[in-house]
């Protein structure tokens, strides 16, 4: 909503300075956006006269003119408005002057080889109106003694842009934002009394409201002025329009507009005679179609509120009229209306067609219902004095009548929400002041509530305005306690925090990416997923949920390798989505790490970042975790966009009941396809809903505390096996030769090729052996030894190497 | 007796002078070795006459250990020596680098939220979490935010669905709905997390963080939501003093409504929160509306409270001196790296919030 201190100036008598003003506004809930000073540089643009015209001599629709422009110095002006001539009084502007249409800044130019001081302007240029077919021209017995004057009259009001929240129509009006002031004592509010029209014409355009079903429509004013001569707007009523930003048009459509904004009734002007046979106000039918004032054409749906008369649709009710009955310069009488729609009627059928108007935001957020009559007094009266012509008497059909709604309040209530006190007295007057009527009822008070205000409902709407007026800096600060009665994270909360860190303290940058990714990316590793396609996304790139963090992280990998990184590992611990429904989505701490480790060192040789490099980094973080590795199963079973021969899937014990994570080499054709330049990519996703959070507390993790002093023994083993047989199963059968003794397996080699049959391969592996209760003897070792031998065999297919 | 004293003066003597490590086990061999002299004169201790026996055994045995314990600090001795002579050509250029390491980071936005929930920590808050992806009564309908109201315009929605009923909520407020449908009053939550608006522009992204906070009890008023906040803000921001500005606005969830604006200036190019005469608008917050509390079955007449809503991305610019929140979900390994965290730096209240 835009405003000027001046136009508040109509309805308040007021002292203060602007600044104020300002503080005052945001202090009662009328939130200052910000403040412009719109005449600014406009003293620049002088009123002049042409005393001479040549024609150009390089172009033949252009003139040199020269200018008076009140300076001992005559300007040369380099023009193509066709109307350009000798004697004409029109509006010059200087170079460094900046032109109000386009925002450009003057220079003196040269067109074609002739220098040019500065512009003479059309009313378009200036944003006096829409003409623009040639430069403004100045009536000669007005301004032939201004010659050099300021073409503008300085305003010395700012341009005051306010934030009205949806809860506040009645400041969408100069009057409205005013009587808050006064309430709040920034000024008095002026009693003006309104001029009511007395005639005895009768309105002679027959409006019908037809009572249906979701008629938008609840009562129709009109009225009627014939023998018009519609024109341009005065000057007071340009300024006006002017300085709030608002460009003037014609006399009948500048008076609508100011007074939807002085008063916030919208208003709509008709041509009455492109009215066929009066005016109907029905629900539309699907199909029906019409060109509106924004020169759409719109198709209607069924249900909309629509104005129309016996050739169709004049205009949408409450949100924009027609062009076959608009006015125009020549019409001869016009048709007012001010009518009440509802709100929720303009909402939806504003909605499906995409339409915001101007008076679309105002009756959706409810008008003034018994603000009909002061419109089409004020217009009318308005024209006449404008336009001239005769006035009509007023007609209202309606379907509903409005009754002021009356709520109960209870003066403790204040105290209650707000914490301190005020006066019933002091409470009574801001009530007052803010137009509400206030009955004592016993303890409470019945509240008569002000028509203009439809968000007052309830007693808490009440507490709002008292509070508001008052100033929340009266409310006290209430010291919090400190004190806590529950824990704040949860085990899971917990969990989520400890493995950010942990993964982070491996050298991952932690990102944070969009839920929501391109769906090329995601079409590479979504699995077994369905892609989640947002409805209305911000673009195409951003079109579908995620359903693993991958797209992101391989996404802004690749880009990050493009500023010339090789070497980086970055993390992202978030949601990712399976399905469509709240609650269908996973917490995923991915990982991903490209290039090399130790590229040019001079300590050690590079090698790429493998499998076994991400496998570590997942095994240490959940062990960190307070998993217990001893119990993991790891199996080759992983997602299409893992290598298929370098990746794992890790549970956290053989049950293998849910997938604790995955690791490995991203699929070497993806890495292709979305042409990643690294020599290794490798990622991993631990998936925290899948981790059994432990059952104890940390202080109970601790189990006794037992070691052997005994001596321990090492023994190493080489197995030749079936190429097929995993180490962990290996492992696991020593393991299980003899749980007491056995309290170390060590894999130390693994070997391929020379010497070793095709198809098998040669694991070493060091055990170690230590009793809890003894010195283990020779003899003792040996068996040991023996069965370890034996089973492996007897189990794997296994020969021990000699 | 003169026997042993002349053979002890001998080698002592003998050992005195600077002697090779061979020279010195011929030495330990004439003397300890299978014939040596030391070891005959042992052999004869049992044809000494019983009178003497004890004592000449005693002797020899002191002589012994003298002369051993002289033989092993001779060679300790050259050991050493050798070892230092060993030592001098092993000097490396320790100016070298060392191995390489890597450092992880922690987004400035997580660590953002575990100083806030620090914070909240204090003074007794939990902290609740919500799914993303939202229904629409959640999200709007059970906040008082019907259909047709116009409020719904202030959200830009991603739908999931051509209906409209799920959506990325808009907002943190549908986890104090769900919380306090899920539990009985009092309620003392927070709850951090992502928020989404198809919104995009330089200071707007389409997702960013809230942290939303819900305090339900039997006379919570607006005093106690001023002194919390103020708190809070005195606490993030680690500021003695802070200018803080309570404003009336409007949400349809909370009434009364404010929003918090923060005093600031600019001084050297960066902002100092707390001074100067700019105000910066960082939260929005009210006394939670009667008609939400009849959504989720808590009784108006009995239970009242607050609830406020952050931006969890801007308090991080602020505090941390970032300007471009876009940046934030770009993923330059420069920016994180930059801007990003130690893992070690857990925020906490015995430790401080930051170093």
């Amino acid at each position: 909503m835009k405003i000027t201190f001046d136009w508040l100036k109509d309805y308040l008598t007021v002292s203060a300075k602007e600044e104020q003003l300002l503080e005052k506004l945001t202090d009662i809930g009328l939130e200052v956006e910000s403040v412009a000073n719109l005449s600014e540089g406009l003293d620049l643009f002088k009123v002049a006269k042409i005393l001479k015209t040549e024609k150009h001599p390089n172009a033949d629709r252009l003139k040199v003119c020269d200018v008076d422009v009140g300076e001992k110095e005559i300007k040369k002006v380099v023009c193509g408005a066709p109307n350009a001539r000798e004697g004409l009084i029109t509006v010059y502007a200087p170079p460094g002057a900046v032109i109000p249409k386009n925002k450009t800044k003057l220079i003196i130019a040269k067109i074609r080889d002739v220098t040019s001081y500065g512009m003479l302007c059309s009313e378009s240029e200036l944003n006096l109106s829409e003409e623009s077919d040639g430069i403004t021209e100045l009536s000669s017995s007005k301004y032939s003694k201004s010659i050099g004057k300021s073409f503008f009259t300085q305003s010395s009001s700012n341009l005051i842009d306010l934030s009205i929240t949806p809860n506040r129509p009645d400041c969408l009006g100069v009057r409205g934002i005013a009587r808050d002031l006064a309430a709040s004592g920034f000024g008095k509010l002026k009693q003006i009394k309104e001029q009511k029209i007395k005639s005895k014409k009768s309105q002679t355009v027959k409006v019908k409201i037809t009572n249906e079903k979701n008629q938008g429509c609840f009562s129709f004013g009109s009225c009627l002025v014939t023998n018009v001569k519609n024109t341009d707007s005065p000057k007071w009523l340009k300024d006006k329009l002017i300085s709030i930003g608002q460009k003037p048009i014609s006399a009948i459509v500048d008076i609508t507009n100011y007074v939807m904004i002085d008063i916030n009734r919208p208003l709509h002007a008709y041509d009455a005679d492109k009215i066929e046979k009066g005016i109907t106000v029905r629900n539309s039918k699907s199909g029906e179609e019409f060109t509106a004032l924004d020169n759409k054409d719109y198709k209607l749906e069924d249900d909309m509120c629509v104005i129309s008369d016996d050739k169709g649709v004049l205009g949408l009710g409450g949100i924009i009229g027609g062009t076959r009955s608009g006015t125009e310069m020549d019409t001869n009488n016009v048709l007012i209306e001010s009518a009440y729609f509802d709100p929720r009627s303009i909402r939806r059928t504003a909605k499906r067609l995409n339409i915001d108007t101007d008076a679309k935001f105002r009756f959706e957020r409810g008008i003034d219902q018994l603000s009909i009559e002061e419109g089409l007094n004020k217009a009318a009266f308005l024209i006449k004095e404008i336009c001239g012509g005769e006035i009509s008497k007023i007609d209202i059909q309606k379907i509903r009548t409005f009754k002021n709604s009356i709520i109960k309040f209870d003066p403790n209530s204040f105290e209650k929400v707000t914490g301190f006190k005020i006066l019933t007295k002091d409470m009574l007057k801001i009530l007052d002041n803010l137009g509400f009527k206030c009955k004592k009822d016993k303890k409470v008070f019945k509240l008569t509530i002000p028509s203009w205000r439809p968000d007052i409902i309830q007693e808490i709407d009440i507490v709002e305005e008292l509070v508001r007026i008052v100033g929340y800096d009266k409310i006290k600060i209430e010291e919090p306690i400190k004190e806590r009665k529950k824990s704040t994270l949860t085990q899971t909360q917990k969990l989520f925090h400890f493995l950010q860190r942990s993964v982070a303290s491996k050298g991952y940058l932690e990102a944070i990416t969009w839920s929501f990714t391109d769906a090329k990316y995601n079409d590479h590793f979504k699995g077994q997923n369905e892609e989640l396609k947002i409805v209305n996304p911000i673009s195409s790139e951003l079109g579908v949920l995620r359903n693993s963090i991958f797209s992101n992280l391989v996404m802004y990998m690749s880009k990050n390798i493009d500023r010339g990184i090789k070497d980086l590992s970055i993390f992202e611990i978030g949601p990712t989505f399976f399905g469509k429904q709240p609650g269908e989505q996973n917490i995923v701490a991915c990982g991903l790490a490209a290039g090399k480790k130790s590229r040019l060192s001079w300590l050690e040789k590079e090698r790429n970042v493998d499998v076994f490099d991400i496998k570590k980094d997942v095994v240490q973080t959940l062990v960190e975790a307070g998993y217990d590795s001893e119990k993991f199963f790891i199996d080759d079973e992983t997602p299409d966009y893992y290598h298929p021969g370098k990746s794992g899937r890790l549970f956290l014990n053989r049950g293998k009941e849910s997938v604790a994570a995955y690791f490995g080499e991203i699929h070497p054709n993806i890495i292709k396809q979305i042409d990643m330049k690294t020599e290794s990519l490798v990622g991993f996703e631990i998936f925290l809903d899948n981790l059994k959070l432990p059952k104890k507390l940390l202080k109970d993790q601790k189990t006794k505390y037992s070691v052997s002093d005994y001596q321990k023994s090492e023994r190493d083993f080489a197995f030749i096996v079936d190429k097929k047989i995993n180490v962990q199963d290996l492992v696991n059968v020593i393991s299980n030769v003899d749980k007491n003794l056995i309290s170390n397996i060590k894999v130390f080699d693994v070997y391929e090729g020379d010497n070793i049959p095709e198809n098998q391969k040669s694991i070493a592996i060091s055990v170690t052996i230590q009793s809890q209760e003894k010195t283990l003897k020779d003899a003792d070792l040996d068996q040991i030894n023996k069965s370890i031998i034996e089973t492996v065999e007897n189990k794997t297919g296994a020969k021990i190497r000699s | 007796m003169s026997d042993i004293k002349n053979i002890r003066d001998q080698f002592v003597s003998k050992l005195k002078y600077e002697l090779s490590l061979d020279e010195i086990n011929s030495v330990k061999t004439e003397l300890f070795g299978k014939n040596g002299q030391i070891s005959s004169l042992f052999k004869t201790v049992g044809s000494i006459p019983e009178s003497d026996r004890k004592s000449f055994a005693a002797d020899l045995n002191k002589i012994k250990d003298e002369l051993q314990s002289i033989i092993s600090e001779k060679i300790k001795e050259i050991e050493i020596k050798e070892i230092n002579q060993k030592l001098e050509k092993e000097k490396v250029d320790i100016t070298l680098p060392e191995r390489p390491f890597v450092r992880g980071k922690i987004h400035p936005v997580s660590q953002t939220i575990d100083e806030i929930s620090s914070i909240f920590s204090e003074i007794g808050f939990s902290v609740e979490e919500g799914p993303d992806v939202e229904n629409e009564y959640n999200n709007f309908t059970a906040l008082n935010t019907p259909d047709n109201h116009p409020a719904r315009d202030m959200h830009d929605t991603f739908y999931l669905d051509e209906n409209k009923e799920v959506l990325l909520r808009t907002h943190t407020s549908p986890v104090q709905i769900r919380t306090m449908l899920k539990d009985k009053p009092p309620f003392k939550i927070i709850a951090p997390g992502r928020t989404y608006r198809s919104d995009s522009d330089q200071t707007h992204a389409p997702m960013f963080h809230q942290v939303e906070g819900l305090h339900i009890d039997k006379n919570i008023n607006m005093g106690h939501l001023k002194g919390c906040l103020n708190y809070f803000i005195k606490e993030f921001f680690e500021v003695e003093k802070i200018k803080m500005r309570f404003r009336p606005s409007h949400f349809p969830f909370t009434e009364p409504s404010a929003e918090v604006d923060i005093g600031y200036e600019i001084k050297d190019g960066k902002i100092v929160i707390g001074e100067g005469d700019q105000w910066l608008e960082i939260l929005g917050c009210g006394m939670v509306h009667p008609n939400v509390l009849k959504n989720v079955k808590v009784d108006p007449a009995k239970y009242q409270g607050y609830a406020f809503g952050i931006g969890i991305d801007r308090l991080a610019m602020l505090k941390y001196g970032i300007n471009d929140l876009r940046a934030f979900f770009d993923c330059d390994y420069r920016w994180l790296n930059h801007f990003g965290f130690d893992p070690l730096d857990v925020p906490t209240n015995y430790r401080g919030l930051s170093r």
